[in-house]
C-alpha cells in the first residue's frame, strides 16, 4: 500500500533547541499592532510584556514587531503607557 | 521435539513471586510502584530485591499509582528501562498517564494483576481493569498460568523495546487465581535472560545535555493526527514482533509462544474464546465433552492489543458456532469487549457462524468446569438449530 504519511519524529520529540522560532504563529493574528515611532519613548514595557517575544529591540530602541510570531493579542497596545499610546491595533488586511 | 537450550529447573512460585523474580532477573534501571491488592507481592518482593542489593534498580516509592506511572514516564524520558506493577483502581488511577506513556512511545513494561473495579468495591479477579485500558495504546499480553506470566514478562520487554514498535506493554494475569496460587514453573538462567532481553538503547535521553531534546511538546491540528497515525501503525506492527519474539523465546526455553493458543480447534464444531486462567478450566470441559463425542475447541488469545483480527478469523473459520467469554462488561448494552471484537473480526467471513457473548466471573465469581461445559453444551444447541436465544447474557447469576 502506498504510504503518503508524513514522517514524524518518534513520540513527537523535538530534537532541536529553540524550535518554537520555526513555528509561525503570526498567521493566527486577527489584529496587528502598528507602532507610531514619533510617540514611542522606548520605555520597552511592550518588550517586557509581550508573551511571544515579538517586540524587536535594537540598541535599546523599540524598532517594530516580529510579525511571523506576533499573535495580535494586543497586550503591547494596552500596556503602552496611557500618556503615550504609541501602539494601535488595526484589522489585519489579507 | 523442542530442544531446551537453557538449563532449567522446576520451582514452585505464586504468580506474583514469579513476576517479581522475572523483574529481578531483568534488573530494570527504574521501578516506580505503589502496591495494591492483588499485585502487592510483586512490588513488595521486588522492593526487597532492591533493598538487598540484588538488583541495581532505582526503586522509587510514590504516593499513588498516578505518580508511579508519572515517575516511570519521567525515568523513561531519561532513557531508563522501566517496569512497574498494578491492579484495579491503581490502573484506573494511572489512566491519564497510560496514554502519555504510549503517546510518547516509552516502552514501559507493567504487570497488571487483574481485579474488578469499584463500585461496589471488590478485590477479586475480573478483567474490568485491563479492559478499561484496552484503547490506551498499550500492548496487552494475557497469561493463563504462572509460567506464562513469568515468560510473558521477558517477552514484553523485547516486544515493547523493539525498534519498530517502541510502545508500552502490560502483562495481565488473573488476581488471586494466578497471582496467589502456587504452581510449578521453569525458571530461566540469569545469563540467558540477559542474553534474551539485551541492552536497552533509547534514541534520546533527557539526561544527555550535549544533545538536548523536548518531550511532550504541544501539537496542533497540523501534527497531532500524524503522530497518532504513526502510533497506530507502530502498535499494529507489534503483532509480527510478538510472533518473532515468541519464536526466539521458544528456541531459548523450549516454550514457543504465538498470538493465541488453539486447543483442539482443528476439527472443532464449536469454539469458545476466553482469556487467562479460565482458559485452563475450559480446556478441561472441552476434554470432558470430547470424551462424549462432542467436538468442542478453545481459542485463547494471548495478544489482545493489538487485536490479531485476521488470525482469529482464520482460526475460527469453519466452526458452526462461537461463544466469547468476557470477564468484564463494557457496559455498552451489547456485550463484553472481546465479544464485540471477535464478532466484528468474523464479519469478513463469507459463512458467518453465530457468535454469542457470555459475561462470567465478575468480582471473582467462580467459573467451574461445569460452567464451561454448560456454555459449550448451549453452543452445540446453537450450532444444531442455528437459533440464538440470547446473543449476550450473564452466566452464573
Amino acid at each position: 500500500m502506498a504510504d503518503s504519511a508524513k514522517k514524524m519524529p518518534l513520540g513527537g520529540v523535538i530534537e532541536k533547541a529553540g524550535s518554537a522560532d520555526d513555528y509561525f504563529t503570526g498567521d493566527w493574528r486577527k489584529l496587528k499592532p502598528v507602532l507610531d515611532g514619533e510617540k514611542c519613548t522606548n520605555c520597552l514595557i511592550c518588550w517586557v510584556m509581550c508573551p511571544d517575544s515579538a517586540v524587536i529591540v535594537e540598541d535599546g530602541k523599540m524598532v517594530g514587531f516580529d510579525m511571523e510570531h506576533c499573535k495580535g493579542c494586543g497586550i503591547c497596545a494596552v500596556e503602552c503607557p496611557d500618556k503615550i499610546k504609541a501602539i494601535d491595533m488595526e484589522e489585519e488586511v489579507s | 521435539m523442542s530442544i531446551v537450550k537453557a538449563a532449567t529447573k522446576a520451582v514452585a512460585y505464586t504468580g506474583n513471586s514469579a513476576v517479581a523474580y522475572a523483574m529481578k532477573q531483568i534488573d530494570p534501571d527504574v521501578c516506580a510502584a505503589y502496591p495494591i491488592t492483588p499485585s502487592t507481592q510483586v512490588v513488595e518482593e521486588f522492593s526487597g530485591y532492591a533493598a538487598d542489593g540484588e538488583v541495581s534498580t532505582e526503586f522509587v516509592t510514590v504516593e499513588s499509582e498516578h505518580s508511579a506511572m508519572s515517575a516511570c514516564i519521567g525515568a523513561a524520558a531519561a532513557g531508563a528501562r522501566v517496569m512497574t506493577a498494578t491492579s484495579s483502581q491503581g490502573l484506573a488511577l494511572m489512566w491519564e498517564m497510560l496514554y502519555i506513556a504510549s503517546g510518547l512511545r516509552f516502552p514501559v513494561v507493567m504487570a497488571t494483576v487483574n481485579r474488578a473495579l469499584s463500585a461496589p468495591i471488590n478485590i477479586h479477579c475480573d478483567h474490568s481493569d485491563s479492559m478499561g485500558a484496552r484503547d490506551s495504546g498499550w500492548i496487552q499480553l494475557y497469561s493463563e498460568t504462572v509460567q506464562e506470566a513469568y515468560d510473558n514478562i521477558f517477552q514484553a520487554v523485547r516486544i515493547a523495546e523493539h525498534e519498530t514498535v517502541l510502545t508500552p506493554a502490560m502483562v495481565c494475569l488473573d488476581g488471586f487465581i494466578t497471582s496467589h496460587a502456587i504452581e510449578s514453573l521453569f525458571l530461566i538462567e540469569d545469563s540467558k535472560v540477559k542474553e534474551f532481553i539485551g541492552e536497552y538503547s533509547p534514541k534520546h535521553s533527557l539526561l544527555d545535555i550535549e544533545n538536548p531534546v523536548t518531550y511532550g511538546a504541544m501539537t496542533l491540528p497540523d501534527t497531532y493526527m500524524d503522530l497518532k497515525h504513526e502510533q497506530s501503525r507502530a502498535i499494529a506492527r507489534a503483532k509480527d514482533v510478538v510472533v518473532q519474539v515468541g519464536k526466539e523465546f521458544g528456541e531459548l526455553t523450549g516454550r514457543t509462544y504465538g498470538l493465541m493458543e488453539e486447543y483442539r480447534l482443528d476439527d472443532a464444531d464449536v469454539a469458545v474464546v476466553v482469556l487467562n486462567s479460565a482458559a485452563g478450566t475450559t480446556k478441561v470441559a472441552v476434554d470432558e465433552l470430547r470424551r462424549k463425542g462432542m467436538k468442542a475447541g478453545l481459542l485463547k488469545p494471548r495478544l489482545y492489543r493489538p487485536f490479531p483480527h485476521e488470525e482469529i478469523r482464520e482460526a475460527l473459520k469453519g466452526v458452526k458456532a462461537v461463544c466469547v467469554l468476557d470477564r468484564a462488561d463494557s457496559m455498552s448494552g451489547f456485550g463484553g469487549p472481546i465479544f464485540t471484537d471477535v464478532r466484528s473480526a468474523l464479519y469478513e467471513l463469507p459463512e458467518k457462524p453465530p457468535v454469542v457473548g457470555r459475561i462470567f466471573g465478575l468480582g471473582g465469581r467462580d467459573f467451574k468446569v461445569k460452567d464451561a461445559a454448560a456454555v459449550i453444551e448451549d453452543l452445540f444447541k446453537v450450532a444444531e438449530t442455528g437459533k440464538v436465544d440470547a446473543l449476550t447474557k450473564y452466566i452464573g447469576v
